[in-house]
């Protein structure tokens, strides 16, 4: 088993028809992705990769029986797609989109929680989600990945690719990897994911990377506390980061003293999670705790 | 994108925030006109620059009269201020503001942001006002009550009671608290903030509220539907390489050590400067080259890091997944081809066309370190350092 996402699962992609839709649709595909068709409004009925092409997600649904989305739309439509995917009752989707504005997303975000049934949003800003051997929403490199026993939880793109790299290198491999975006404001967090992990049976044991900024990872801790049994392995981004500065991220950024690296590392610790401060030795310590 | 306090004024009051009026001027020449046509016997000189902790710093005069008012200005204006947020090389001061003196009965902290937990506007107020707020909430906490705006349903009745409860503000000043509460929530929302702050809001003696200092960030990813905003930015406070990466498409933020970074994606390098100071030495800067860069982008990326005097050495960290190694080799090629290079360069150059990358650099006859992993890299620079 795996968490989210299986080969069974019917996934499209929104900005289908443009450049980066075309190109990571074909990286899905070549995936195994079962990827059942894309969205581009105006060019329905169209073909596109060999897949139909249609105007609305909820014809996607309805025709094709879409159950996840890619979305890969320009920054100021993205929150509207977002939306239309929820609308449409996609149960995950994964926004791929770079440069929100954080206003819209907090009208995202008050949206999903006032509809009966929540769908899962990943990102935006994010690699997406992947289980290897099996299927990719997203845009994380498939070759680096084997299938395995480590689930991977991180707000940062490459870094999640160093360590995935890593755990494929030590044979632990990975259960699914779940990006959960470099946005302030964003779907899926450490605790939703630690959550699947936890009951996963294929899940041995956790990667979560996080960055400075916010307080996802302090409440992770305290979510680890109390409810993980399996050994969590941690590392934080940007513990040299200068106050004060954004680091790329929307939401990499130490405000009022706050969302310290330094902090983040401490209530991991107090909770039990192994802590390692060189990015480069992921991988070993989790091979240490798995054996 | 943050801008000065007169130009955050300046919205503000087209919001209907009420505030004393005031005049910007750039030369102490117009200091006494400008003070005589404010009027009043109390001024206040405020150096504009984009950095807080200005009251302490020396940069903002209560005046009592004309002269002291042109003194101020002659003074402030070409000076250096270095404050607490502006670092040890400080800011020029280019512009100052002069305000009409208000007589101040009571002095608040007013706070609008993007609240990550709550994923909310929120509202954060506090009765220690004119001090820093990180001090009051590390000494007593309790003195501040950050209030939650539910998206899409504004300001409620029970909100403001909250607010004006904590604020001690009571009869019409507590009404005009709400219409002020509205106004401020209305501006943020419709002009994109990413943080409003009034530091300190004041009741006057004949209990009115103003705003006596104002704080405005926007959020870069809404700049594009924010002209007015926009029309703003004053390139005088941004380090000009930074403005120039970015019109490339690059993170690049300057820091004070001796190896230059080029990474691709902001998490590799945050943790790549992370192991440079592992292995004892530090990053001269923060670069993170994105997911879809040029050749001419790395080139421009490449030509920031030989241009600073400060970088010894180069380390080029680069995982390749939408990145590919040979747009990083031909960028390292190009830049070359315009400025020698006379540092060490380290790099570590795996993913999406490893081997079309090193081919490159190798037949360019350039003289590259290679390193196999981040780990190996940072120790390489470093060892350079020495």
């Amino acid at each position: 088993m795996s968490v989210l996402l299986d080969k069974n699962t019917r996934v499209i992609c929104q900005g289908f028809t443009g450049r980066q839709g075309t190109f990571h649709s074909e990286q899905m595909i070549a995936c195994g992705t079962n990827f059942v068709g894309g969205v581009t409004p105006g060019k329905g009925g169209q073909i596109h990769l060999n897949r139909p092409v249609f105007n609305r997600v909820a014809d996607a649904v309805r025709e094709a029986g879409a159950e996840a989305s890619a979305i890969f739309v320009p920054p100021r439509f993205a929150a509207d797609a977002i939306v239309e995917a929820a609308d449409a009752g996609l149960r995950l989707i994964a926004c791929i989109t770079e440069g929100i504005p954080v206003l819209d997303m907090l009208k995202v975000k008050a949206h999903l929680r006032s509809m009966r049934h929540q769908p899962i949003l990943i990102g935006p800003n994010c690699p997406g989600i992947i289980t290897p051997g099996e299927s990719k929403i997203g845009i994380m490199p498939g070759h680096i990945h084997q299938r395995g026993r480590v689930g991977v939880i991180s707000r940062s793109g490459t870094l999640t690719y160093e360590a995935v790299a890593q755990l494929t290198k030590t044979g632990l491999g990975q259960s699914t990897c779940i990006g959960m975006g470099g946005d302030p404001i964003h779907g899926m967090d450490f605790i939703g994911a630690l959550k699947l992990f936890e009951a996963d049976a294929q899940t041995g044991g956790v990667v979560m990377i996080g960055e400075i900024g916010g307080s996802d990872e302090e409440r992770a801790a305290e979510y680890i506390r109390e409810h993980v049994r399996k050994p969590v392995v941690a590392f934080i981004a940007g513990a040299t980061a200068p106050k004060g500065k954004r680091m790329g991220h929307a939401g990499a950024i130490i405000s009022g003293g706050k969302g310290t690296a330094e902090a983040k590392f401490t209530a991991l610790e107090a909770a039990g999670v192994i802590v390692e401060h060189n990015p480069a030795l992921l991988g070993q310590r989790m091979l240490a705790l798995l054996g | 994108m943050n801008i000065h306090e007169y130009q955050a004024k300046g919205i503000l009051r087209s919001f209907g925030v009420p505030m004393p009026r005031g005049i910007l001027i750039t030369s102490p020449e117009s200091a006494v006109a400008t003070a005589d046509e404010l009027g009043g016997s109390i001024w206040v000189v405020k150096a504009q620059i984009h950095a807080g902790g200005r009251g302490k710093a020396g940069g903002v005069r209560v005046c009592k009269s004309v002269d002291e008012v042109k003194q101020a200005a002659t003074n402030l204006l070409g000076s250096v201020l270095v404050t607490k947020q502006t670092g040890v090389t400080g800011k020029k001061v280019r512009k100052i503001y002069v305000e009409e003196g208000v007589k101040i009965a009571g002095e608040y902290y007013l706070a609008l942001l993007v609240d990550r937990e709550s994923e909310t506007v929120s509202f954060v107020v506090s009765p220690a006002g004119g001090m820093e707020i990180e001090d009051v909430a590390a000494k007593s906490p309790e003195r501040i009550l950050t209030r939650p705006i539910a998206t899409g349903q504004g300001i409620t009745d029970a909100d403001c009671v909250a607010m004006t409860e904590m604020l001690g503000l009571s009869g019409k000043t507590s009404t005009e608290f709400r219409g002020l509460a509205e106004d401020l929530y209305r501006t943020f929302i419709e002009r994109d903030c990413s943080l409003l702050e009034l530091n300190p809001l004041v009741r006057t003696v004949s209990g009115n509220l103003v705003a006596l200092d104002a704080k405005m960030a926007f959020d870069d990813n809404a700049l594009y539907r924010q002209q007015e905003v926009l029309a703003m930015r004053d390139a005088d406070e941004e380090d000009p390489r930074e403005t120039e990466a970015a019109q490339f498409g690059l993170n690049y933020i300057v820091l004070d050590g001796a190896i230059g970074c080029m990474v691709n994606g902001a998490g590799l390098a945050m943790a790549t400067m992370d192991m440079i100071q592992i292995k004892g030495a530090k990053p001269a800067n923060f670069l993170d080259v994105g997911g879809s860069v040029t050749v001419e982008a790395v080139t421009e990326a490449f030509k920031l890091l030989f241009a600073d005097a400060h970088v010894k050495v180069v380390l080029v960290n680069i995982f390749g997944g939408i990145v590919r190694c040979d747009i990083i080799a031909n960028g390292l090629v190009e830049a070359i081809k315009t400025r020698p290079v006379n540092v060490p360069v380290v790099m570590r150059l795996v993913g999406t066309n490893e081997q079309a990358g090193r081919g490159i650099v190798t037949d360019a006859g350039l003289d590259v370190r290679w390193a196999a992993d981040p780990d190996e890299a940072a120790r390489m620079a470093a060892g350079l350092l020495q």
